[in-house]
């Protein structure tokens, strides 16, 4: 019987065991061929659907590659100024405690304009999740050197490589916001492999269940790549963020709450 | 011994061809065709689809979400 088995016939929907989730929209993804932010915004969105929580979800996405978020989350989306995410986000949460407010945001937005809202939204202690994606670059306006570049690396704006003479040194935000007391649970993942998705979903999950906790906010780093800014192709630049960003930004838990 | 045998569908209009699906595939099954889809994208397909288990592996690290995965257990 095995023998005459055709693909045709392992394809019915009593045998599926993936498809992308309902709760992204139809509409393709504006991201560039290889970006990470797609599967970032995919695992947010599965998360949301197997908690059961599309309804009682605010998301909200300042100005960036991650400024189109709301055409493809099927969920209700503010759009913010660029880098005022976790102040909006601090609002809606004191409006309606009880819903699952949660901000995704790039490197140039949350390390660099909005850095004052970010530190100050962690310090409070808001009961919300910040989604930092974090390529090192400004993406969506063409490559311009960020404040989480890496030293020597090249962008549109320092074209010799980032010189820490004059440009200063990558900005660790992540490192910088788990010192705070009003972080719980800080966190840094990749998605650029099928082990590293499995483990981003599961970060990305606690750090959403932390909300109702209401024990201070949950901050998850996806380091990502950024294939037309690095100018490479996208398994290059994934093999490349494994060999330069790696080092530069570890992967793992840097504040793990202590009673779990 | 039972044997467990896979399948992908691509959704073919929306892949964009950046093959990160095909070194995740530790079966190797996935390779991009010749032709190219609507917005001139050479699009994934399974080359070898007798060795899919049906991992899920190439559909998490999908990008673009266009891998749909179906698996079946064969008594052999």
């Amino acid at each position: 019987m095995q023998d005459t088995l055709t693909t045709k016939d392992i394809i019915k929907p009593e045998n599926l065991v993936y498809s992308k989730t309902k709760l992204l929209t139809d509409t393709p993804l504006s991201y560039c061929p290889g970006c990470g932010h797609g599967t970032a915004n995919r695992l947010v969105m599965e998360v949301i659907d197997e908690m059961g929580i599309q309804s009682q979800t605010i998301g909200i996405a300042p100005v960036g590659c991650s400024v189109l978020a709301y055409n493809f989350m099927n969920i209700d989306m503010i759009q913010a100024a660029h880098g005022r995410a976790p102040a909006v986000a601090t609002a809606v949460k004191r409006v309606f405690p009880d819903k699952y407010v949660f901000t995704y945001q790039g490197d140039g937005d949350l390390a660099a304009i909005g850095t004052s809202e970010t530190i100050h939204a962690c310090n409070r202690g808001e009961n919300i999740t910040i989604v930092f994606i974090n390529n090192g670059i400004y993406g969506m306006t063409g490559g311009q050197m960020a404040p989480t570049t890496l030293p020597n690396m090249k962008a549109s704006t320092c074209p010799y490589g980032r010189d820490v003479e004059i440009m200063g040194h990558p900005l660790k935000i992540t490192e910088l916001v788990a010192q705070l007391p009003g972080t719980y649970y800080v966190t840094r993942q990749a998605v650029h492999t099928p082990a590293a998705v499995r483990k981003a979903k599961k970060a990305i999950r606690k750090a959403i269940e932390n909300q109702k906790l209401k024990k201070g906010l949950s901050f998850v780093e996806i380091v990502s790549n950024c294939n037309s800014g690095w100018k490479m192709t996208p398994n290059d630049s994934n093999k490349w963020m494994e060999e330069n960003m790696f080092p530069e930004y570890p992967m793992g838990d840097i504040k793990v709450p202590s009673e779990i | 011994m039972a044997k467990i045998k896979g399948a992908i569908v691509v959704d073919i209009e929306k892949c964009k061809g950046c093959e990160v699906c095909v070194i995740s595939c530790p079966t190797h099954v996935i390779s991009m065709t010749k032709d190219v889809n609507g917005k001139g994208y050479h699009y994934a397909y399974m080359e070898n689809p007798d060795s899919c288990t049906g991992c899920t592996n190439c559909a998490i690290v999908c990008p673009d979400g266009v891998i749909s995965v179906y698996k079946i257990k064969v008594d052999a």
